[in-house]
């Protein structure tokens, strides 16, 4: 299969970084799910043939991963942290309000394809708590209608 | 290395540099429990049940990962480790559904009993338990998740062992589960090993799942019949309405050759016994049709026809074709009834290997074989044609284990890219047919180096192969039936050029090697010794017929011509396996001794059922020449072991059977007139009693009576009858053997058969059919 001119050039660097090439494994599985969107059957398949591993070795690692998917998520994964500093300043409350506003539960995506929900673990942005990170962005100290902006701001962007 | 000192429970015990604590400890006598830990696999660490205390270290230390150091002080049996063992027995216990008495493992569960050991009497976890329904992976593999311990131990030797791969672990924490390759079922070998080495019944087997208790069953240890490896099984026996039923195989003593391993076939293959087909009354074709008889009858009417063929048109007239699955008693006395009762030479079997050619070409040479256990330590080892991982299975566990734990260099010259080229140091990709060139090319002939050009197998590289072989200071050479005749003579005569190399001749069937040892040629008998020179054997047997016999294809020409009035055949499938016309066989007086109602069976004017060689006693030979016994351990009535057959039909002929088993000496022996509390006391005290030559050999039908005269006369057999009965294998010498014989190379008909396939025996196994169709059924994916 086919990845990107720029996928495959810090693909053939990673190789390089390490004494065996299945070691490449967890940040090629990352590249790639950047820029396919998750980890498909095919995609699965490519880079098992690449690294010299089975489909079985991938899949085990994939699922390990709580951030690796095997399903087709949202243009937007919106991942909320309830772990302890959040969860005393809100951050339950701040999932509860995303539900009820995107009309999906933990792990859905929404009919249009544009954001998917999840509840996750500390994300290291305790200090500004609570904190909710959309793909690689954060956004911190949030409160519903802060919330709110954020999502009306990739709504945006994602139907341009 | 060095040996260091260390105190363990206050004991001073020495171990070597570089030992695992766990280890010393075991050798000092010293119990550390385990469960993930198992010798020659990877280590895992991840049980934590080996914990021990290590002095001036912060904590509990895993003894399965610890080396030892010079002066450590260790703890086995302190209040701390204890308290973690139990701590770790009650977190496996906290989701386990406990089902042991409904469990396959109950009873040989290292769960119960490292809870019976080490475990707490109590449990302090109360939430609900997580439950799974068992699922069945494939024909042969089941998995009851909610039993599993996380070991890991199914996914090593799947994967290190085996070479295939196929299970995997997903998830993490709580919610980590054994996965199969094809997301809910295996492709795989189905060898059974995940199976075999699982601690609990996480996993159990589709041919034993839920049949018994394993307090239930007797164990029989035997040699598997299905390829000529010889693989040791243990079978599980229990009495059924018609004898008794074998119901499970395994290996989990590892006393053979073969350790812990078995193939799906050893494993469970062996219900082939039991097929609803398997023949239990003799046969007579009366008006065109077989017709059940009595025994009596039939052995009357094949004696007495015998006997009038071979008095009016001579034993010329007769054919006898043997078996390789029969035992060496059988085939020596099958090799003897023909020349010295029937009064012919036209013997032969269906060939797979040239063993005569080895044996030519090692006469007098000794020591230059290699025995299944050497392929497991040799520094180096070559394999020319055949396909170990199918038609081998052992053979190329020995060469991976070899390979991965003493890191051996393997080359492997072939013309498919075999699966165990992954493990090669070097490989040599030919065009069909092309082996004996690569022989000579090894030998030194520079002007075939062009035949030999395959796929990306370059001029250079093959001379550099050749170098590295060469180079080579100790090499077992396998090889296969591609090289027949001269071929194996050039072979021997590299062999020689090289510092130190032993050879090894692979035939397909279980005792293929035996038959071939025990003289079923026309032109050989026993121990290799050509018809013309027969000394020996005159002296032993009496009157020879003095002129070489017809070979099966010849046999079949005869027939056709009308000069061949009789065929008698054990234990052999020619009509199926050489495309005979059965048509051709229609004049002749055709006596088939079988389990099933084969081709040839078919067109049998007398057929007689049967016994394998599970329900009989005697030894094998496998294809490397290491002899081992064979016990009796399932039972069909109305059957007999071809043994006794040969025996009774010899009677019928009006021949004083004394002259063909010599029986009748021993001392007294317990006949079964006592059995109950102290039944079998001759069995009980075999050992002894043969290692004094006492043992009793009370009836003509007895093979062990036999074995008496083939130690004696047939070359390289004269080994240890204590350590044969005692269970050991034992490598012999072909080079004692006699000068042999060069064989027409066409003779040779490869059996072809693969991991799940194994002739007759495979078509009546319900096991290895399930497994062929849940092949066939699900596509095929990228394999090794
Ligand atoms: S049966 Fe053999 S090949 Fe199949 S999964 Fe188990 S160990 Fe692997
Ligand atoms: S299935 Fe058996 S061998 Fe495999 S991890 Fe579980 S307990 Fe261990
Ligand atoms: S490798 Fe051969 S002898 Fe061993 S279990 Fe398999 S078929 Fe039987
Ligand atoms: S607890 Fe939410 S970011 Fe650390
Ligand atoms: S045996 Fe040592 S951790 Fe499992």
């Amino acid at each position: 299969m086919k990845f990107s001119d720029q996928f495959e050039a810090r693909f053939t660097e990673m190789l390089g970084h390490y004494p065996t090439k299945r070691s490449a494994l967890v940040p090629t599985l990352l590249y790639a799910q950047d820029e396919v969107g998750f980890m498909s059957d095919e995609v699965i398949a490519e880079l098992a043939s690449r690294l010299d591993l089975t489909e079985l070795e991938v899949r085990n690692v994939i699922s390990y991963y709580s951030m690796l998917t095997t399903k087709p998520r949202g243009k937007y994964n919106v991942q909320v942290c309830t772990n302890i500093a959040c969860m005393l300043r809100g951050g339950e409350e701040l999932l509860e309000h995303c539900k009820q506003k995107l009309g999906i539960g933990h792990k859905g995506t929404t009919q249009d394809g544009l954001f998917s929900l999840e509840e996750v673990e500390c994300i290291g942005a305790c200090s500004w708590a609570p904190a909710a990170q959309v793909n690689y962005d954060f956004h911190e100290n949030l409160t519903n209608e802060k919330m709110d902006q954020v999502l009306e701001d990739y709504k945006k962007k994602g139907t341009q | 290395m060095p040996d260091v000192t260390l105190t363990v429970d206050g004991k001073k015990i020495t171990a070597p540099a570089g030992s695992l604590l766990i280890e010393a400890c075991k050798s000092a006598g010293i119990e550390v429990p385990s469960f993930c830990y198992y010798p020659g696999l990877s280590l895992q660490g991840a049980c934590r049940m080996c914990v021990v205390k290590v002095e001036k270290m912060p904590k509990l230390q895993t003894a399965c990962t610890t080396g030892v150091t010079e002066g450590m002080i260790v703890s086995t049996d302190s209040d701390e480790v204890r308290q973690a063992r139990k701590a770790m027995v009650e977190l496996l216990l906290g989701n386990h559904p406990l089902d042991c008495p409904v469990c396959d493992a109950g009873g040989e569960c290292e769960l119960q009993d490292m809870t019976f050991s080490y475990g707490a009497a109590e449990s302090k976890f109360a939430e609900a338990k997580n439950h799974r329904d068992e699922q069945q992976w494939s024909p042969v593999v089941y998995f009851d998740r909610p039993r599993c311990i996380l070991c890991y131990r199914c996914v090593r030797v799947c994967g290190e062992g085996m070479d295939v791969w196929a299970l995997g672990i997903q998830n993490r924490a709580v919610g980590s589960v054994i996965a199969p390759n094809q997301e809910d079922h295996l492709d795989c070998e189905e060898c059974g090993m995940c199976i075999d080495i699982c601690p609990v019944g996480a996993l159990t087997s589709g041919a034993y799942r839920y049949k018994t208790r394993p307090w239930e069953m007797n164990h029989v240890g035997t040699i598997c019949t299905h390829c000529g490896d010889g693989c040791k099984t243990t079978l599980g026996v229990r009495r059924s309405e018609t004898g008794m039923e074998i119901v499970r195989g395994d290996n989990r003593d590892k006393s053979g050759i073969n350790g812990d391993f078995l193939c799906v076939k050893g494993r469970y293959a062996f219900d082939f016994a039991h097929h609803q087909d398997r023949l239990t009354q003799p046969l007579i074709r009366k008006n065109g049709k077989l017709t059940p008889s009595t025994w009596e009858e039939a052995f009357e009417l094949v004696g007495q026809r015998f006997r009038e063929i071979r008095d009016q048109s001579g034993g010329s007239a007769i054919g006898v074709i043997g078996s390789n699955r029969t035992t060496n008693e059988e085939n020596y006395l099958l090799s003897k009834f023909a020349r010295v009762v029937l009064k012919t030479n036209n013997v032969d079997h269906h060939r797979t290997a040239d063993f005569p050619a080895l044996a030519s070409a090692l006469h007098g040479k000794p020591q230059k074989t290699a025995s299944m256990r050497d392929v497991l330590n040799a520094p180096a080892i070559l394999v020319i044609g055949n396909d170990p991982t199918n038609q081998h299975p052992l053979l190329g566990w020995q060469i991976r284990t070899n390979v991965r734990l003493r890191r051996a260099k393997l080359y492997i010259i072939n013309s498919a890219p075999i699966k165990l080229r992954r493990q090669a140091t070097a490989f040599g990709l030919l065009p069909a047919g092309a082996e004996a060139k690569a022989v000579a090319f090894l030998a030194g002939d520079d002007s075939l180096l062009d035949a030999l050009l395959s796929g990306d197998t370059t001029r250079d590289a093959w001379i550099a192969l050749r170098e590295k072989i060469r180079a080579e200071q100790k090499l077992v050479i396998v090889f296969g039936s591609e090289l027949r005749g001269r071929d194996i003579e050039k072979l021997v005569g590299f062999a020689a050029t090289l510092t130190e190399a032993k050879l090894i001749c692979l035939g397909d069937y279980a005792n293929s090697r035996g038959a071939s040892e025990m003289g079923l040629y026309p032109d050989l008998l026993p121990g290799y010794e050509p018809v013309a020179a027969t000394k020996t054997f005159q002296q032993e047997w009496g009157n020879l017929p003095p002129e070489k016999g017809l070979s099966l294809p010849e046999m079949v020409e005869s027939a056709k011509a009308g000069k061949l009035k009789a065929l008698y055949v054990v234990g052999s499938n020619p009509v199926s396996r050489f495309g005979i016309d059965p048509f051709v066989l229609s004049k002749s007086f055709v006596v088939v001794q079988d389990m099933f109602l084969t081709e040839t069976a078919n067109i049998a004017d007398v057929v007689l059922p049967a016994a394998n060689a599970y329900e009989k006693t005697g030894t094998y030979t496998n294809t490397c020449g290491d002899l081992q016994l064979v016990k009796k351990a399932g039972e069909v009535s109305d059957t007999k072991s071809d043994f006794e057959m040969i025996v009774r039909i010899a009677d019928a002929i009006g021949f004083d059977v004394r002259g063909l088993v010599p029986f009748g000496g021993g001392t007294h022996s317990d006949m079964g007139q006592t059995r109950g509390a102290q039944s079998g006391e001759a069995d009980r005290h075999a050992v002894w009693l043969e290692a004094h030559n006492l043992e009793p050999k009370m009836t003509p039908f007895d093979p062990m009576a036999i074995l008496d005269e083939v130690q004696r006369v047939v070359a390289g057999y004269d080994v240890s009858r204590v350590n044969l009965l005692a269970g050991n294998d034992q490598h012999l010498e072909i080079a004692e053997s006699g000068a042999s014989l060069i064989q027409p190379p066409e003779l040779i008909v490869p059996a072809n058969d693969d991991l799940f396939s194994s002739g007759t025996l495979g078509r009546y196994s319900k096991t290895l059919n399930s497994v062929c169709e849940n092949k066939s059924a699900v596509p095929e994916v990228a394999a090794d």
